[in-house]
């Protein structure tokens, strides 16, 4: 049989076996609704409760502060638009990166067609955001900040307690992104000193369509959707009992070995940069050297385009993702490397590698044995590669 | 986004891989949509091109468009050359993507300047 290597846990990780054994009953025999008054109602709406509570306990919130949403777009398109539209009297003005997923971009983009006034902060060479830019930035009419945790590109990991703590000191609304920081380490709204947090349980081995938005108690927010009065009425829609199950289930098991779990991904992609770098000249990380979650490595491998060496890899039952123009979809190369500052040719030769539990040494052995090959074929056809 | 299996046996096994020493036409093209290059070498005798080579930073498509071209090219006349088009080279692929046509733009667009550096060579003989 072929063999298969998944290193593309950023983008999405399997189902866990327990999470689809603690939803499966939720879609038969506890299908009921969780508005319903009857016992089928009430089974459903018992276990979404309980979602509710182990998901607050996993981030140290209030269980009445978790909404569940159909994922890390939506909780975060509610996050910015949503605190957009109920506080415009107060100003129409919002503080992002430019390295935000994009859903948070594109929200804002579309805010800006409604006349909000939008600041990008630029990042520096390992795409961290400058405090002090922060600072310079918040005005009077500033009524959210949203940065991310950890991009899900480089991995890199914002300093948001502190960042935060800025926008709180200016009585703004502060919005962090932990789609890729959920499930791969602890995550304590207050320590963060966040008002808002989003995130998606299928980038932590639970279902995907499914995530969450924690809202701090007062914060003013208009929902995205109306209708009945799911979600304390700013998350209209029959909830998604069976996945909501999922979520929480899958935060559990991610919680119950997280330390372990860190220091073995830290472990596999030492070993696996440490290994390519031996092995392959000119190779460069991108993104912070530590400031990192411990799974995910972005590389350029100079001189060759990156959807060459996913389809190589791919070849070989390996899968990874690329920031090249040429793999994005609407070839324009990574706006996290291009905000980073860095070069065309080397953005365009960037690869994710991101691991997960499923990945072991001999994956990292296997490919690492398989990749130079690869990489010197490419660049022997090279135009722009010269030893 | 799927590859036919042309596309994905040319991008394996890229036919002319490589460059011409004292090439009788060299074109390079950057492709302005996504920042990749393509080098085409041709060498031509009694207005034929009998050798072709490659060089290509690029996606799949472009490195089999590329490898493609320099089958295409060989043993045809400056004439019938002039005539492979960037369709004629997504046809004899079985097609592309979409999304990826215009790297098949890139070869022969490669192609075409190879052919003019020769001739612009060629007058500067005369
Ligand atoms: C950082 C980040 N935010 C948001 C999302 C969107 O999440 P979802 O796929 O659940 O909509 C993703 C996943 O692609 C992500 O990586
Ligand atoms: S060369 Fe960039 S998409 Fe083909």
């Amino acid at each position: 049989m072929e063999r298969k290597i998944y290193l593309d846990h950023n983008a999405t990780t399997p189902v866990h076996p327990e999470v689809l054994e603690a939803m499966l009953p939720f879609y038969q025999e506890g299908f009921g609704n969780a508005s319903s008054i009857h016992s089928f109602g009430r089974e459903a709406k018992v276990a979404l409760e309980e979602s509710r509570e182990k998901v607050a306990r996993f981030l140290n919130a209030d269980p009445l502060e978790i909404y569940f949403t159909s994922g890390g777009t939506e909780s975060d398109n509610l996050a910015v638009k949503g605190v957009a539209w109920a506080n415009k009297k107060k100003g129409n003005h919002i503080i992002t990166s430019q390295i935000e997923h994009h859903a948070v971009l594109e929200s804002c983009k579309f805010l800006e067609k409604e006349g909000y006034e939008i600041t990008y902060l630029p990042v520096d060479r390992y795409g961290l955001v400058d405090h002090d830019e922060l600072k310079k930035s918040i005005k009077k009419e500033t009524v959210l900040v949203s940065i991310m945790h950890a991009n899900n590109e480089m991995g890199i990991i914002q300093p948001i307690a502190e960042l935060a703590g800025l926008a709180k000191e200016k009585g703004v609304y502060f919005h962090t992104d932990a789609v890729q920081s959920t499930g791969k380490m602890k995550i304590d709204v207050n320590e963060l000193n966040v008002d808002m947090l989003s995130l998606s349980a299928h980038k932590f081995y639970g279902p995907k369509g499914v995530g969450a938005l924690y809202i701090r108690r007062g914060v003013r927010l208009t929902p995205l959707a109306h209708g009945g009065h799911h979600e304390k009425s700013r998350r209209a829609g029959t909830e998604n009992v069976p996945g909501i199950v999922g979520l929480a289930k899958a935060l559990e098991i991610v919680h119950s070995d997280m330390q372990k779990e860190e220091r073995r991904l830290k472990s596999l992609t030492e070993t696996f940069f440490k290994k390519v770098t031996e092995r392959i000249p000119d190779v460069f990380l991108n993104g912070h050297p530590v400031l990192r979650i411990p799974n995910t490595l972005n590389l350029s491998f100079k001189g060759v385009e990156g959807e060459s060496i996913i389809l190589n890899l791919d070849l070989k039952g390996i899968g990874v993702a690329s920031g090249s123009a040429c793999t994005s979809g609407t070839l324009e190369p990574s706006h996290v490397l291009s905000a980073m500052g860095v070069p065309g040719d080397l953005a365009q030769s960037s690869l994710r590698f991101s691991f997960g539990r499923s990945n072991s040494i001999d994956d990292v052995d296997y490919v690492v044995q398989l990749l130079p090959e690869i990489i010197s074929k490419l660049r022997a056809m090279s135009p722009i590669y010269q030893k | 986004m799927a590859y036919s299996a042309k596309v994905m046996e040319h991008f394996q096994n890229p036919r002319n891989v490589g460059e011409i020493e004292n090439p009788d036409g060299v074109g390079e093209i950057g492709n302005p949509v996504c920042g990749d290059i393509m080098k085409l070498y041709i060498r031509v005798k009694d207005d034929r091109v009998v050798d072709a080579k490659f060089k290509t930073f690029g996606c799949g498509a472009a490195i089999a468009t590329s490898s493609m071209i320099t089958e295409l090219v060989k043993n045809k006349t400056l004439e019938e050359a002039e005539k492979i088009s960037r369709q004629s080279v997504a046809e004899a692929l079985d097609g592309l993507p979409a999304n990826k046509m215009h790297c098949s733009n890139l070869a022969a667009d490669a192609l075409h300047k190879a052919i003019e550096d020769y001739k612009n060579r060629k007058k500067k003989n005369e």
